[in-house]
């Protein structure tokens, strides 16, 4: 047991998804070739000015209101003042003393306790440009289009207390920007980013220990790895006696280590002062009301709806909601009239473990809600065997189409026909009879033995419960 | 409240200036001379006022979120001192 307490805060950055710049027009998507979203505003040219984007304030405040923020009635932007050529105005337009949102929490819950997490603010700003290094360092190259990406800054609380709450904290906040629809949140694009700052007090003591920030962790792997590693240097550090110095790291993939980026003393001073360029953002009460009334179930919501009105399992409804396209896919299949119980087996088994071996979404399969209730409908109503359910299951993920026909025309139909299962019966009874004896000496697994040799000759066609009672009549159970 | 020499030169190494003693010497006493002007200020009871940020009384200047052209790329660069491979090319950083 250590005799340290861990104490960790996030600062998490989402790009939004507007189809324009915050303050600007040109397209915010993703992946064009470089330098050819930018216009003089966003390149900082002189004379131009900033008009805010109002879908982006309302996602801010959207966000905000799902981390069960309070919204200000009075906002402002502020200029942050640095020199790095990711910035061609040299400042960055964020919100430094009147953020959009302010004293939020959300929960979670790491091996079976619950646990509230503050969030201190919610602030709205520009992204900044890519960096790429050249090998030979002989110069940097920079793509402009990510600049004046509007982005949420969202800062936690130091309430924390393991890399495992902090990787947590990470996938909850993940998965209520996702469901909100204000971010795309994918950590590998970027357009989630994750800085994590981390100290030690020895136990019993309230004073914190001083922290160190550390940048680059664009994995929800990395955070925890990261995290733990950070933890232990710590730990050491103070174990031999030593101190902390407060300095920003950064993590290193690769060497799974950390890096000193900076010490406090080369800390930046970045001289905040209301952006003159742009107005004041008053939020009154009707427009909070308009934007909180968009906001959709959010995951915990639906976690407790699935259970209470489907009667599923903790664990299987937090499978469902864990990812908002899984969520809206099942609720659909429901609309659809299957059977729930059997739409969340084959969600949570078949379709998540397709998706996870392939590293897949959902959107990369053809299957629709309409043809997975079609196929538990013909599983329910006889037409196929839960084994043939699995195939027709593949089919629709690869090729999509209608399972009914697709049954019909591949043969996949089910045996039903009592005089031709007789027959198979017999020749399956006769070839083995050492199973006959076990059978009719109690031993059941035997009777499972019979059936399985039916469905092999069959080619998993035929139907099993008439199998398993053709069996038990023929030899006389 | 004063401003001493020191905090000039750090601001001035902050905005990347480069003061020679005497601009140095002249700014230290140049902006004391502001600030005591702006000390009158303070013989104004201004408990009951909300601080100003701005001073054009609006507020919600705001645009919809419609996407519109941008420049192209060869306008894009056309004032960059050096460019290559379609970006801005600086010298070399690492960090920030």
């Amino acid at each position: 047991m250590s005799r340290y307490e861990t104490v960790i805060g996030l600062e998490v950055h989402a790009e939004l998804s507007t189809e324009s710049k915050i303050f600007c027009g040109c397209s915010t998507r993703f992946g064009a070739p470089p330098n050819t979203q930018t216009c003089p505003i966003c390149l900082g040219h002189p004379g131009v000015l900033p008009v805010l984007n109002r879908q982006a304030v309302e996602f801010a405040m959207k966000a905000a209101l799902a981390l069960n923020c309070d919204i200000a009635d009075t906002s402002k932007f502020d200029r942050k003042n640095y020199f790095y050529p990711d910035l061609p105005k040299a400042y960055q337009i964020s919100q430094y003393d009147q953020p959009i949102g302010a004293n939020g929490w959300i929960e979670i819950e790491v091996d079976g306790k619950k646990k509230r997490i503050g969030i201190t603010r919610v602030h709205l700003e520009e992204d900044a440009g890519k960096l790429n290094h050249s090998e030979n360092g002989d110069g940097s190259l920079v793509d402009y289009n990510r600049v004046g990406v509007p982005l949420i800054e969202i800062v936690s609380e130091p309430d924390m207390r393991s890399p495992q709450e902090g990787r947590a904290y990470l996938e909850k906040l993940k998965q209520i920007l996702q469901y909100t629809g204000v971010s795309d949140v994918k950590m590998e694009e970027g357009s989630l980013r994750c800085d994590a700052n981390i100290s030690l007090r020895p136990k019993e003591q309230e004073a914190f220990g001083t922290k160190t920030e550390m940048k680059n962790l664009n994995s929800f792997r990395n955070v925890e790895r990261a995290l733990e590693y950070e933890q232990k240097r710590q730990a050491d550090v103070l174990d031999e006696g030593g101190t902390i110095v407060q300095q920003t790291m950064r993590w290193l993939e690769n060497e799974n280590r950390t890096k000193v980026m900076r010490s406090k003393e080369e800390a930046h001073d970045y001289r905040y002062f209301p952006e003159p360029d742009l107005v004041q953002l008053k939020i009154d009460e009707g427009w909070k009301k308009k934007v909180q009334a968009s906001l959709p179930e959010l995951p915990d919501a639906r976690r407790e709806r699935y259970m209470g009105e489907y009667g599923l399992s903790a664990y299987d409804a937090g499978l469902l909601t864990a990812s908002k396209p899984i969520a809206d896919f099942f609720d659909q299949v429901a609309a659809e009239g299957a059977d729930t119980k059997a739409a969340t087996n084959w969600i949570t088994g078949e379709l998540l473990g397709y998706l996870n071996t392939r590293d897949q979404e959902l959107s990369d399969t053809q299957i629709t809600p309409k043809s997975l209730a079609g196929m538990i409908g013909l599983i329910e109503k006889g037409t196929i065997s839960n084994t043939i359910g699995k195939k027709v299951f593949k089919e629709l993920l690869e090729k999509g189409g209608d399972p009914g026909e697709m049954v019909e025309e591949k043969g996949w139909v089910q045996i039903s026909d009592e005089g031709k299962l007789k027959e198979i019966v017999t020749e399956v009874v006769s070839a083995n009879p050492q199973s006959v004896t076990d059978l009719k000496n109690g031993k059941d697994r035997a009777l499972g033995f019979l059936v399985g040799q039916v469905m092999k000759a069959t080619k998993g066609k035929a139907n099993p419960k008439l199998v398993n009672q053709l069996i038990r009549e023929h030899i006389g159970l | 409240m004063a401003i001493s020499r020191e905090q000039v030169e750090h601001v001035a190494r902050l905005a990347r200036l480069d003061l020679t003693e005497e601009e140095a010497r002249l700014y230290t006493e140049q902006l004391n001379d502001i600030l005591g002007f702006a000390e009158k200020l303070n013989e104004l009871d201004t408990k009951d006022i909300e601080p100003t940020s701005h001073v054009r009384p609006m507020a919600n200047a705001l645009r919809e979120d419609e996407a519109r052209p941008s420049l192209s790329r060869e306008q894009a660069l056309a004032n960059a001192p050096e460019s290559r491979d379609g970006m801005f090319e600086v010298p070399a950083v690492f960090e920030k």
